[in-house]
């Protein structure tokens, strides 16, 4: 086949006022118009958001799920971070 | 639907120490995502599993869309309009889904033109009157959400969130068939004849949807070590006859099986042997519409080729404009 592939987007949904755009999928679209449209045709069909974006999917830049332990771990060893880390007395009240 | 592809596919042996690691992941019911590293039998096979399932929503648009012009009034036109674009939809959820395994839509597109890979044998049977849309609607979406349900929970991510979309949508599918098959089961003589006669026809063809009996079916033991699958066909084929047998009786319909009957013992309706020659011929392409349907499906494709190449020079020709503006 010598014919030129369609260029893939992701799709992000915002369901509701007041939520934050989730990624739903992807669509194949040759421009950012057709993407929204087959988005909107594929994702919506039922009342599923207020919002879309569509974001070329080469594009996005993803950490390397090998190197997961690297880049979060070090989050999980510092309980610090965390209000219940720390003592209060219990008169003082709700903190 | 249609998960019956699940009947080819690749052993699994390797000493690679991952595959362990990935093993137990999956056994305690952690989600794959797309870059993890997985056994490449597990990627073939997943591969394979979403391409056919998404080839036989895509396929599965044909025999219901030949009663779109003829439904009997707008509601059922409106509906009928609904249920197969929601079949397209399935069928674009699931090739994105398999997409982030590193296989191209256009790739799996072509090889279902090109007669390499299956689709649901179901949808080789010819929609001859109205109330095949009913008898469609309730047994084969039926049979589908059986098949389907426990997919949202399978173990690859991207599937199982795309199965969730998709058994949502199918409950209209189903109630809409239904409704069909209870409005003409009540009508005249002559409606009731044709609900009957529909379901003569899609019974035995629904209930092999569920595939080749446990026996015999070669690749279930990896997709149920890797929690691809949950339940053996066999078991999703009783729990779909238990369902099915009392809505049919609603309807005051008789089942084609003359060995249909409810077992005290075990709680479970018994039935008659499937013809699995007839499964096996229709799965190698010489049912009564695999030429058709492939046939369709090429002209399609062929005919929507202007529009993908003027779509792509079209934002060739934007993106160079937008270039050459930012230049000046």
């Amino acid at each position: 086949m010598t014919e030129k592939n369609m260029p893939l987007w992701e799709v992000f949904v915002r369901t509701r006022n007041g939520l934050a755009h989730q990624h739903c999928g992807s669509v194949h679209a040759a421009d950012k118009d057709m993407a929204l449209q087959h988005a909107r045709d594929v994702y919506t069909r039922r009342n599923e958001g207020v919002s879309l974006w569509v974001v070329r999917s080469n594009d996005i830049t993803a950490s390397d799920p090998a190197e997961k332990e690297m880049m979060f771990e070090p989050a999980a060893s510092k309980i610090y971070r965390h209000p219940t880390f720390y003592d209060v007395p219990e008169d003082v009240g709700h903190m | 639907m249609y998960t019956q592809g699940l009947n080819t596919g690749d052993k699994t042996q390797s000493d690679d120490p991952r595959e362990a690691v990935f093993q137990a992941r999956i056994d305690r019911d952690e989600k794959i995502e797309p870059n993890d590293w997985m056994p490449e039998a597990y990627r073939k096979t997943l591969v394979r599993q979403m391409a056919q399932h998404a080839h036989s929503e895509i396929i599965g648009m044909q025999p219901e869309g030949n009663w779109i012009t003829r439904a009997p009034s707008l509601r059922r036109k409106a509906a009928l309009l609904a249920k197969v674009q929601d079949e397209g939809g399935h069928g674009l959820y699931l090739y994105s889904a398999a997409e982030t395994l590193g296989v191209t839509r256009e790739e799996m597109q072509q090889q279902l033109i090109d007669q390499k890979a299956k689709y649901s044998s179901i949808f080789n049977y010819p929609t001859l009157t109205w109330a095949d849309m009913g008898a469609i609607g309730w047994l084969v979406d039926g049979a589908a959400i059986m098949n389907q349900i426990p997919l949202c929970r399978c173990s690859y991510g991207p599937y199982a969130r795309a199965m969730i979309r998709i058994c949502k949508e199918e409950s209209f599918h189903q109630r809409q068939g239904y409704e069909i098959m209870i409005t003409l089961a009540r009508g005249t003589p002559g409606q009731k004849k044709m609900a009957q006669d529909a379901l003569n026809r899609w019974w035995w063809p629904s209930l092999m949807m569920f595939g080749p009996p446990d026996g015999e079916s070669l690749h279930s033991t990896d997709a149920m070590k890797w929690r691809i699958k949950r339940f053996s066909n066999d078991e999703l084929r009783q729990k779909f006859v238990d369902a099915t047998v009392p809505q049919g009786h609603f309807l005051g319909l008789e089942f084609p099986d003359p060995k249909l009957k409810f077992n005290e013992k075990t709680k479970h309706w018994d039935f008659g042997e499937i013809d699995w020659s007839e499964f096996k011929n229709v799965i190698s392409g010489n049912g009564p519409c695999n030429a058709q349907r492939i046939a369709q499906r090429r002209k399609a494709h062929d005919d929507g080729q202007w529009v993908r190449e003027a779509a792509l020079a079209y934002a060739e020709k934007q993106q160079a404009q937008t270039q050459l503006q930012a230049a000046e």
